[in-house]
């Protein structure tokens, strides 16, 4: 990835392989328009400091360097000034509060190039959503600078864990991408496991143990309320992933101990087996466009990740390396698949081109797996969990040259992210 | 989002109690030596008999299912005992340890909880006592990140039930 800055083309970072040097963007304060959104206006202007520079793209100017300051967003912006400070891209707004009602208006500039980076642009909302409309701001702001789809704008469905290791409770949980409004969706009372977001948001597959057996269920995200998919019969179903109409599921289905990968949709009927061999055969993702499957399977003698087309049919082997993979993930672009490598008793997250070739480890420790994509495909979220009798999980990012690592804040243990689409 | 907390599960919850109700747990064995203490672990009929004299566990090789010639040895006493004992049915836990994926360990359970099941209907225990599960890797007995521990997690137990907790 590298942060190329034209100075006298116009302000682009390219997205790309290399060296990167974050582009260094100052944003004042926004303007508090009404006289009663201070606070708002100064948490807006936080959060969309912070998506910017969490992307490790963006590199924020702190105010105290600042040589002017921005009183009112329709005066001339002092481009001078802001050279001086090596602000490469500038960030202004203003905001209006009225009744609950929060208006927000900004404008970017290309700072060397001494003009406006795109439209003014104005966004209304509640209160209670000012934390989305600063994150629809970044991704506005993201989108103009590297040309691609920005994710701020996203949630993250997962497992919130507490209790001893030999005891853990997990219940399910949804939060925005940056950790922030953790809502649960259940109790502890039975265990869960590695919740899928449908690819318009909305709903959620994921796997419980309420029945004793681990059951798949369908969860809408807004009401929590959830039904059990009939998968038959007393056998154990898990792994499920959303078909991308979102009208069916793919996942694993075990009989007489030997697990394998079907299909069906989501009112329980169409029940269609894809992969028949006495191998284990689970995590199944679907391709963007709804042509092919990859998925792991241990039929070689250890766990590889193959592809099979939507209908099943005799899969194609993709993964050569040394050790094992499993957990492949499809990108949105369609271009990558995400996976889990085990090798010489360490984990790793990696990449590859859907042919298998292009292998690229991003991530290395006693155990990371799950990855997850974010919405454009440039950012990876995964569980990672410590070593020993007080280990514990925790939600990374890392992006898909390997770069920029980090924590993801949940106020408990936290494993088995699943990263939904930008909101609307 | 007020509303989103409010989904409890409250009928799972109860089948839960009742499922861990039915369970018998080992007791420590206090008679002294020669006597039989009813309900101890040397009372042949007792379940304490079942987990702790016979052995109510049989654990399994790295990625493996394949049931070892001790394993087949606990498993032959256990289907002895079963038949001896029909009031009870047993439900067979599969789970494996922490160093693999998590879909991949539940599946692999699933094969262990397999391979004693189908053992123990060899050995002449009814199919319609023995139910699988598979925990995966999510519920270890030895919590430390060695193999001494991992050893351990990578087993099937034998969990007895009442015959009418079906």
């Amino acid at each position: 990835m590298i942060a190329l800055v034209q100075q006298d083309g116009p302000l682009r970072i390219e997205i790309t392989e290399g060296v990167i040097e974050p582009l260094p963007f100052a944003i004042p304060t926004f303007q508090d328009e009404s006289g009663t959104a201070g606070a708002i206006a100064d948490e807006i202007s936080r959060v969309i400091a912070a998506d910017l520079s969490g992307t490790g793209l963006f590199r924020e100017i702190p105010s105290t360097s600042f040589i002017s300051s921005v009183t009112n967003f329709s005066a001339p912006v002092a481009y001078p000034d802001w050279k001086a400070v090596n602000a490469q891209a500038l960030i202004t707004g203003a905001v209006t509060e009225s009744g609950g009602q929060i208006t927000v208006k900004f404008r970017v500039y290309d700072v060397f190039s001494g003009a406006e980076l795109g439209q003014g642009i104005q966004i209304v909302g509640t209160t209670a959503g000012i934390r989305r409309i600063a994150h629809k701001v970044a991704d506005t702001v993201y989108s103009r600078i590297t040309g691609e789809t920005g994710y701020f704008d996203s949630r993250v469905v997962f497992v919130s864990e507490t209790g001893p290791k030999n005891a853990r409770s997990k219940r399910l949980a949804v939060m925005d991408y940056d950790g922030a409004n953790v809502t649960y969706l259940t109790d502890s009372q039975s265990l869960v496991l590695a919740p899928r977001f449908s690819g318009s948001g909305d709903r959620l597959l994921y796997t419980s143990y309420e029945t004793g057996q681990p059951q798949i269920y369908v969860m809408d995200v807004g009401t929590a309320e959830r039904r059990a998919l009939g998968t038959g019969g007393g056998n154990m179903a898990f792994s499920p992933r959303f078909t991308p109409d979102g009208q069916g599921l793919i996942f694993s289905l075990e009989q007489g101990g030997n697990s394998d990968i079907y299909r069906m949709d989501l009112q329980g009927g169409g029940l269609q087996q894809l992969t028949n061999s006495p191998a284990i055969e689970t995590a199944p993702s679907f391709s963007p466009d709804g042509t092919q499957i990859v998925f792991e399977s241990d039929r070689s003698g250890s766990q590889q990740l193959y592809i099979m087309g939507a209908g099943g049919g005799e899969p194609q082997r993709i993964s050569f390396g040394p050790g094992r993979y499993g957990t492949p993930v499809w990108s949105p672009r369609g271009d990558l698949i995400a996976f889990t490598k085990q090798n010489e008793g360490r984990f790793h997250i990696g990449v590859m081109r859907t042919d298998g070739s292009e292998e690229r480890l991003l991530t290395a420790s006693f155990l990371d797996e799950g990855p997850t994509w974010a919405p454009n495909g440039r950012v990876i979220m995964f569980t990672r969990e410590s070593q020993g009798s007080d280990g514990a999980a925790g939600l990374y990012s890392v992006d898909i040259s390997g770069r920029n690592l980090r924590r993801v804040p949940t106020p408990d243990s936290a494993s088995d992210p699943s990263w939904g689409p930008l909101q609307n | 989002m007020k509303k989103i907390t409010i989904a409890v599960m409250l009928v799972s919850a109860l089948a839960l109690t009742a499922c861990s109700k039915n369970r018998f747990n080992g007791q420590d064995g206090t008679a002294g030596a020669g006597t039989i203490q009813p309900g101890s672990a040397n009372d042949p009929s007792s379940p304490a008999y079942f987990n702790q004299t016979i052995g109510d566990r049989v654990l399994f090789a790295v990625d493996q299912s394949t049931l070892s010639a001790e394993a087949q040895s606990v498993l032959t006493q256990q289907a002895t005992w079963l038949s001896n004992n029909p009031a009870y049915s047993a439900i067979v836990e599969g789970h494996a340890d922490e160093q693999g994926t998590r879909e991949y360990n539940v599946a692999l359970g699933a094969r262990r909880a397999s391979a004693v099941q189908s053992f123990l209907i060899e050995r002449g225990v009814a199919p319609n006592r023995l139910k699988t599960v598979s925990y995966g890797k999510e519920r270890p007995l030895a919590v430390c990140s060695e193999e001494s521990c991992y050893a351990q997690n990578r087993r099937a137990v034998t969990v007895l039930t009442s015959a009418a907790g079906s």
